[in-house]
């Protein structure tokens, strides 16, 4: 009994070592160690002191739960301590159940009050949010009513929700007048297209927002200009709640917009849509032709107005051309055509999907009688005439700048033809004007001013689609007519003489250009073909020219063609003839070149030392012309084909426009083709792009020019062969390059 | 830029909350019914669980002792959600008597309660921010007033990084942190870890994808480099039982089935 004697030490030691560990490990020493003292003192009193006091033991259960002893393990712990305690009187059970309902009826406390506190924090916490809530929405709704942009709201089906007054303004009323109306309503004839498509998507959840300028029509009646922001809002799943739109009334910047643009677009003096409009819209046309799109122009060259002009003074001389113009607007808008006014009294007329020469030639007609009548103008009775040039072409075929060098030179004809008529363009007469008016009187310093240079047009094996050569064509970039090419001016170069530095030139050029390609890409290097015109095979120097070239450039010889033309050699005992066996035997290889446009006398062809022939572009370009026989063209370009191919030699097709020529080339046996759909002659950079992006290591898969224009490789059997995949006939995509000269077959 | 005055999210009473999980961890009854609910299915995995969470409690003692003995009277507590018992400043004060302390959290309820708390501490206060918005925290006028002076301070992250997904770039937050900090200044921090009970991870952070505040337990490698830049103190990052205790009874036979890390570090 001596421990029941003196519970002290032991129970003091096991109370306090409970209560130091769970819970208590967390509670500070500052307050532990003086609630173990003091729980511990109760404890002993309650145990021993007489009277008998229970509460003692409840205050204990309750500084506990005042700590933060929570646990009920506590409890359990705390009561199988205290009944292991020998006590006097009995006291054991009545002390652990003082004990335990103070320790119960404080936690009870405890928790309420806790509860209490955590709600009472929640409130706060919600109201908070309320307060922000309120706050916020006053915010919002004070900047939705004061934004100096009209804002609305409205559902999905397009019923209107909400305007602000900035919006009402923009209609010219308050926002009540919005009410009840609907999105659909809102329509405007010049809406830009797409602006309801984009409508319809948003509100059917396909897109996020749009924008546009739209025009809408004010409760006056007035047209109001804005630039319209529609943005879809979302509910928390995701589908589409509202729609938000934000307008700001541009009008004033739209007007002077328009004004702007229709001063920079128009003549002042007639109206007419001026120089600028007329290139631009010219220009959109050859942007992305189809492939068969053609288009006319008609040149108008006012007859005698300068005499007009300077015996009735400048003033009436403008009421002439206004009239002029009014009256070939009148003419021709209605026909679909465009009236421009380039300047001066020159006038031009656009038709856009014309449908050949004869309706071309029809307006041209239509300005002519326009003109008949004399014009009144005060007491004067003015007789105008026009002449006219008239150039019909298909699209794909020219360039803009080209085709209105072309047609004002066809005017020129029409006047020299002697006026009030119209002529239609040629292309002979129009090499021959262009070298009669400018070509050969510049041509002897341009090769000194570094005015000429090369262009590379692909040759492409029609077997794999792979680009095995290059053909240079040497262009001139002409101060006045801009770029020509070799058919406006290789004539006149011909006739001067000139064409013997310009040769050499060019081949000096092309042969260090092809080496530099070899140096770059090996074997995957371009082979280089270089015209040589019939002065330059006649001449004395060519071998020793050439081989001087190729030592010179360190390009090896089987690496150039020479093209000559059917009239180069013209019999046995030509001299020509000992030349180009030389080069042959040096190794460079010579191919006749536009074959079967000349008067071709076959049996010295089986004597010429070509290996190649290249058909004439203008056999294919015919299998398209709607005035010649397909069929038969096709004959004879089979026909050449298997000629070529019996003399021993490869055939080349020349102006390959479209996938299904070559695909149809390659099965009658053609070996090679150049044109448009290959590429059209380019800068030499563009050609090593291509060569690299042809690189067989990078392209697998990726075939060079594998678009959508290649052909199945089921009829590539030779791609099959070797395991990789080139397309059969493929069809580059090549910039266009910014300006060329008219067509020539030598680069069709 | 202050933040805008938006409408302060996380008052969904009827998600469970890590703040109120924790206090009823800890058998306190700040918490709903939500709470508890969740709580009790993560015990019913996990029953060592409030045990861990005491001996998170009693890590977060001791480092504040040996902060404020070390003479430390500055405390900034991030994510000091709903201090039942054994609030920072109580602990500090019986080394430092004007130790203050700022408190910041960024649930609403755990603020609210904190203000109705500590509403007649003169030295305290309760900040309401998002660690992950680290520049806003330390541009609050509360606690650029702590860190003003120079004095060292003590930063507290108990059981809050883990709170901070890889996403939200815990080693950014900790540098701009500590860059705030004058020299002399404190981390004290603890995290739920990867090591001990790598058994219990998954489904324990499955659970706490419920709340607002998913949960991403670290190794002692990553929690450790969360110190980069501290000079770590004796014993450096180990369970949460061993760092520093009271005595060595105290520390158990399997302090890892306390998985929890910590450690404290100074800035010199």
């Amino acid at each position: 009994m001596s421990e029941a004697a003196a519970p002290g030490n032991g129970f003091h030691a096991a109370w306090a070592a409970m209560l130091r560990t769970g819970h208590g490990a967390a509670v500070r020493p500052g307050v532990l160690n003086p609630l173990i003292a003091r729980t511990a003192e109760l404890l002993h009193r309650a145990a021993q002191e007489h009277p008998f006091r229970p509460d003692l033991a409840g205050q204990v259960g309750a500084l506990l739960i005042d700590n933060h002893f929570t646990d009920p393990q506590l409890l359990a712990d705390a009561v199988q301590l205290i009944q292991s305690q020998p006590v006097p009187d009995d006291r054991g059970p009545a002390l652990s159940g003082a004990f335990a309902a103070g320790w119960a009826a404080a936690l009870r406390e405890r928790t309420l009050r806790e509860q209490e506190a955590i709600r009472l924090a929640a409130d706060t916490a919600r109201q908070e949010v309320e307060k922000a809530l309120r706050a916020s929405e006053a915010r919002f709704r004070a900047l939705f009513e004061s934004a100096a942009i009209g804002i609305g709201l409205g559902d999905t089906d397009g019923n209107i929700l909400a305007v602000n007054r900035a919006l009402g303004d923009i209609f010219g009323g308050g926002p009540e007048d919005m009410q009840g109306v609907r999105v659909n309503d809102l329509v405007h004839p010049e809406d830009t297209p797409g602006v309801w498509e984009a409508y319809e998507e948003l509100i059917s959840g396909k897109r996020e927002y749009f924008q546009f300028d739209k025009p809408y029509y004010r409760r006056d009646g007035e047209v109001v200009w804005t630039h319209l922001t529609v943005s879809l809002i979302r509910d928390d799943d995701g589908s589409p709640l509202y729609q938000v739109a934000m307008l700001e009334d541009v009008t004033d910047r739209y007007r002077l917009q328009e004004r702007l643009r229709h001063q920079a677009t128009h003549d002042p003096l007639t109206g007419l849509p001026n120089r600028a409009a007329f290139f631009e819209r010219l220009e959109r046309l050859f942007e992305s032709p189809e492939p068969d799109a053609r288009f006319g122009l008609c040149y108008v060259d006012l007859d005698g107005f300068k005499v007009v002009n300077d015996s009735l003074g400048h003033d009436m001389g403008d009421q002439l051309l206004t009239v002029v113009a009014g009256r070939l607007e009148s003419a021709l808008t209605p026909l679909g055509h465009l009236v421009a006014r380039l300047g001066g009294d020159e006038f031009v007329v656009l038709l856009e999907n014309c449908r050949g020469e004869q309706e071309a030639v029809a307006a041209a007609k239509t300005v002519l009688a326009a003109l008949t009548k004399p014009v009144v103008i005060g007491d004067h009775r003015l007789a105008v005439g026009a002449s006219v040039g008239v150039l019909e072409r298909r699209i794909a075929s020219t360039t803009p700048g080209a085709a209105v060098r072309a047609a004002d030179l066809t005017l020129y004809r029409a006047k020299e033809a002697g006026r009030g008529r119209w002529t239609l363009f040629d292309p002979k007469e129009n090499a021959r004007a262009v070298s009669r008016y400018a070509v050969s009187v510049r041509m002897p310093t341009a090769l000194d001013r570094g005015e000429f240079f090369i262009d590379y047009q692909p040759m492409i094996d029609l077997s794999n689609g792979a680009m095995t050569g290059v053909e240079a064509l040497v262009r001139w970039r002409h101060p006045q007519l801009g770029v020509l090419g070799p058919e406006e001016f290789v004539g006149v170069a011909e006739e001067t003489g000139l064409i013997m530095p310009l040769g050499r030139w060019v081949l000096e050029q092309a042969c260090e250009q092809a080496a530099e390609w070899v140096a770059a890409f090996g074997d995957r290097a371009p082979k280089l073909s270089v015209n040589l015109a019939v002065r330059q095979a006649r001449n004395a120097g060519l071998v020793a020219d050439i081989e001087r070239v190729l030592r010179t450039t360190g390009l090896d010889p089987s690496m150039l063609q020479l093209e000559i033309t059917e009239s180069t050699v013209v019999g046995p005992e030509d001299e020509a003839l000992k030349a180009l066996h030389a080069l042959v035997d040096m190794g460079v290889s010579l191919a006749v070149d536009d074959f079967g446009t000349g008067w071709s006398n076959l049996a010295y062809l089986r004597d010429l030392p070509v290996s190649n022939l290249k058909i004439a572009g203008s056999f294919v370009g015919d299998l398209h012309d709607p005035a010649k026989d397909t069929h038969l063209g096709w004959r004879i370009v089979s026909g050449l084909v298997s000629l070529a191919h019996t003399l021993g030699l490869s055939v080349t097709a020349e102006g390959v426009e479209s996938r299904a020529d070559a695909e149809r080339l390659r099965l009658m046996g053609c070996d090679l083709a150049q044109g448009w759909h290959f590429g059209r002659p380019v800068r030499p950079a563009e050609i090593a792009r291509r060569i690299a992006e042809a690189d067989p290591e990078r392209a697998a898969g990726t075939a060079p020019g594998a678009g959508p224009e290649g052909v199945d490789r089921r009829h590539a059997p030779d791609a099959a062969a070797d395991g990789k995949h080139h397309p059969a006939v493929s069809a580059p995509e090549f910039a266009a390059e910014p300006e060329i000269a008219p067509r020539g077959d030598d680069e069709r | 830029m202050a933040r805008p005055n938006w409408v302060p999210a996380g008052t969904d009473l009827d998600k469970p909350n890590a703040a109120r999980v924790y206090d009823y961890y800890l058998g306190g009854s700040h918490n709903f019914e939500v709470d508890r609910q969740m709580a009790r299915r993560a015990i019913e995995l996990w029953p060592d669980l409030p045990m861990i969470m005491r001996a998170n409690r009693a890590f977060l003692r001791r480092a504040t002792q040996y902060v404020a003995a070390e003479g430390i009277s500055r405390f900034l507590d991030i994510g000091s959600g709903i201090p039942t018992f054994g609030a920072v400043h109580e602990v500090a004060r019986e080394y430092r008597p004007d130790a203050r302390v700022v408190y910041v959290d960024m649930d609403p309820v755990a603020v609210a309660h904190s203000r109705l708390i500590l509403a007649d501490e003169d030295l305290c206060w309760i900040v309401d921010a998002d660690l992950r918005n680290t520049d806003d925290l330390l541009a609050r006028p509360e606690v650029e007033d702590l860190l003003a002076p120079g004095e060292p301070v003590a930063v507290i992250l108990n059981a809050v990084m883990h709170f901070v997904t890889e996403d939200d770039g815990p080693e950014k937050i900790l540098a701009k942190l500590r860059e705030a900090l004058p020299s002399g200044s404190a981390l004290i921090l603890s995290h739920a870890s990867l090591e001990g009970r790598p058994d219990q991870a998954g489904a324990h952070q499955d659970l706490y994808r419920s709340t607002p505040t998913p949960l991403t337990m670290r190794t002692r490698e990553q929690i450790t480099a969360m110190f980069d830049g501290f000079d770590l103190v004796e014993p450096g990052v180990v369970y949460l039982p061993e760092w520093r205790p009271d005595d060595d009874a105290t520390v158990g036979p399997h302090p890892e089935r306390m998985t929890g890390m910590a450690g404290v570090g100074r800035l010199s």
